[in-house]
């Protein structure tokens, strides 16, 4: 379960998040669309308790254990092999040591990355970096994964490959939250919808059997522009 | 605390593997010593001052400026891929972060040093074959509290304008005691003479690691929060 | 009144006061037999080093207490208090080489205890430059605050390298802990210098503190 209740948080006078609350249970994909400085990257890191927030509180079960993410950034280490990047996750993510390099060949063959998995992250187009810092992200088998613009970087092939894996994910009882300034991005995805502007929710509700170009219509007459 | 540790020496691991891996950090301080080295054995007048006698400043001056190359890296290698935001989210203290950190500089800094005595020892004709046990000591000394200090400051500068230019200015108000301390107890140890007389430095020396050790424990969460 | 006008006039209280100490310690307070009238620089001299480290622990105290409560008025204190502490430590870097000109027959001795107050003052600049390379308003206080806690941390440690260097300077005769050995002429009047000082300090201070709100009100208005 993922509560938010209440969060508040200014950067400055700049509000980036502005009364927000919701709750999540396994199986349900949060897709928040906004522009730029809406304030989503913000809300995603007061989730993975990165920022603690000014009002309000955040529960998440589990703890920071049960968290995953992924950020437009793979953090991943350039010099270092997919397999080395991945041990070291693994390890701060405190998987016991013989468990650790079969959930690493695990992750990698499932990203299909096992053929490429002692090469440094470097040498790897941002595809397949993208697929490596989510086999980063799933090596702790999180039960919540919260996704900072996601696609930003991947080309339409690596884009729709992504989105088939994130259906996998959210259909495995997890809970997914995913923000991106991409109106439409995502929609089959989720199954709540929210449009975030200058930090406050102007809109929160279930997706219903709302397509992407319906989601893309009300945004515009929600947020404007698009 | 074992949890700590445990997550310190698999960061401080990481950075080494990182650091070894490309070579062109820890060879370019090595390089930047021996020169150091050479540039002050020709910056003085050989005829009117004995090489024994500038020793000791000499020994740490350059000790000092191949820490502060070595410090700038730091926090430079978490910026890749936002890999920093990945450690913050993980389940980790912060504490261990900065222990981790910190470990690594250790080392890094140890080469540097074990390469820089012995050219010393060769360019400046030292006596150091019976004092070389309480001459590692006072170097470990001093070297623990310059980068505890130096490591606390690089976490918050990695970010900010001209971080190069600013790491020096910051730190080397801070360099002055324990470079005191290490000159006027090098100086000693090379004229054989016994530690009683420095007593006073060693304890400075000891105190200011113990001081700043803790302090710089406490406020390192401080540096990243965001 | 304002803030602003407030600090103003306690600065200027302050200086008149500094004008009439200066007129008892010429006038009224003994010439010291071996120092001559250079030491009537003294009463400039050693309340403003005083109080240039005073200004740096209450930086100091400020950002301990700021990390704790995340009250901006805190981080103005400290900012504030910072750059009248680099003030004062300019003082002491003028005043200390003209005596030591006419007492020691050079201008710069590299003696510990000035040479300490120089090394307050680079850490004062960079405490000042960190806050100019910093943009954002919450990291610049944050990192200021640590910079700052450090910074107090480091008095007494700059302190104790001084005694155990050996100095030129002359031991501070006025706060060792045995009763002080200066004639009870030359303390009064260095103890009203000292008061002086306070008020200087305060006033600059307020002055600051003002100017940093109406700066910041600028920025967000």
């Amino acid at each position: 379960m993922l509560r938010a209740d209440g969060l508040r948080h200014a950067f400055g006078r700049v509000r980036a998040l502005d009364d927000i609350s919701f709750l999540l249970t396994p199986g349900q994909t949060l897709a928040i669309f906004g522009p730029n400085g809406a304030g989503k990257t913000t809300l995603l890191k007061v989730l993975a308790g990165l920022i603690r927030p000014q009002g309000g509180t955040t529960h998440v079960e589990g703890g920071p254990r049960a968290v995953g993410w992924i950020g437009d950034h793979a953090q991943l280490y350039g010099h270092l092999t997919v397999r080395e990047n991945l041990l070291f996750w693994a390890a701060l993510y405190d998987v016991p040591a013989p468990l650790r390099r079969a959930r690493v060949d695990e992750g990698l063959r499932r990203q299909g990355l096992a053929d490429r998995a002692d090469e440094p992250v470097r040498a790897l187009s941002r595809g397949l970096v993208q697929r490596a810092a989510i086999a980063r992200a799933l090596l702790h088998e999180p039960r919540v994964l919260l996704l900072d613009e996601p696609f930003t970087g991947l080309d339409l092939a690596a884009a729709a490959e992504f989105r088939r894996l994130l259906a996998q994910l959210a259909g495995a009882g997890r809970i997914v939250v995913l923000a991106t300034h991409n109106v439409g991005e995502g929609v089959e995805l989720a199954t709540d919808i929210a449009f975030q502007q200058r930090g406050r929710f102007v809109s929160l509700g279930p997706r219903g059997a709302r397509t992407a170009g319906a989601v893309v219509e009300e945004y515009r007459r929600a947020v404007g522009g698009g | 605390m074992g949890e700590t540790l445990r997550h310190a020496w698999t960061l401080a691991r990481k950075d080494l593997v990182l650091e070894f891996r490309t070579r062109t950090a820890i060879l370019s301080a090595v390089v930047f010593t021996a020169l150091v080295l050479m540039v002050f054995n020709f910056g003085r007048d050989p005829t009117a001052v004995a090489a024994i006698d500038l020793a000791p400043s000499i020994l740490w001056v350059t000790f000092t400026f191949a820490a502060m190359l070595a410090l700038n890296r730091a926090f430079q290698l978490e910026l890749e891929n936002q890999a920093l935001e990945g450690l913050l989210v993980a389940p980790i203290s912060r504490t261990s972060i900065y222990w981790g950190k910190l470990a690594a500089n250790l080392v890094f800094v140890a080469v540097v040093e074990a390469v820089g005595l012995p050219l010393f020892v060769l360019f400046f004709n030292v006596p150091v074959a019976q004092v070389l046990g309480p001459l590692v000591g006072v170097i470990a000394l001093a070297t623990v509290g310059f980068v505890t200090v130096g490591t606390l400051f690089s976490a918050m500068l990695v970010r900010t304008r001209f971080a190069e230019l600013m790491l020096p200015v910051l730190l080397l108000p801070f360099l002055i005691p324990p470079l005191m301390g290490a000159v006027q107890v090098t100086a000693r140890l090379l004229a054989a003479r016994p530690l009683s007389e420095v007593a006073g430095w060693l304890r400075l020396l000891a105190a200011y690691d113990v001081v700043f050790l803790t302090l710089a424990t406490l406020l390192f969460p401080h540096t990243v929060e965001q | 009144m304002t803030l602003a006008r407030k600090g103003h006039w306690t600065t200027v209280v302050g200086l008149v006061l500094l004008g009439g100490v200066y007129v008892r310690a010429v006038v009224f307070t003994p010439v010291e037999r071996l120092q001559g009238p250079a030491q009537k620089i003294f009463y400039l001299h050693v309340p403003a080093a005083v109080w240039t480290e005073l200004a740096m622990v209450l930086v100091g105290v400020a950002s301990v207490v700021f990390l704790f409560l995340k009250d901006p008025r805190l981080d103005r204190f400290a900012e504030a208090s910072a750059e009248v502490g680099t003030v004062f430590a300019a003082i002491v870097l003028t005043t200390g080489p003209i005596w030591g000109k006419t007492v020691w027959g050079t201008w710069w001795a590299w003696d510990a205890r000035l040479t300490s107050t120089l090394f307050l003052f680079f850490l004062y600049i960079g405490y000042l430059l960190l806050r100019g390379a910093v943009g954002d308003a919450g990291a610049r206080a944050r990192y200021a605050a640590v910079l700052g806690i450090c910074g107090m941390a480091l008095v007494p440690f700059i302190h104790l390298s001084v005694y155990l260097f050996r100095t030129l300077h002359p031991q501070p005769i006025i706060l060792k802990p045995s009763a002080p050995s200066l004639p009870p002429s030359m303390l009064v009047t260095w103890l009203l210098s000292f008061a002086v000082f306070t008020v200087l300090y305060v006033g600059f201070v307020m002055q600051r503190y003002a100017l940093g709100r109406a700066r910041e009100e600028g920025d967000d208005g």
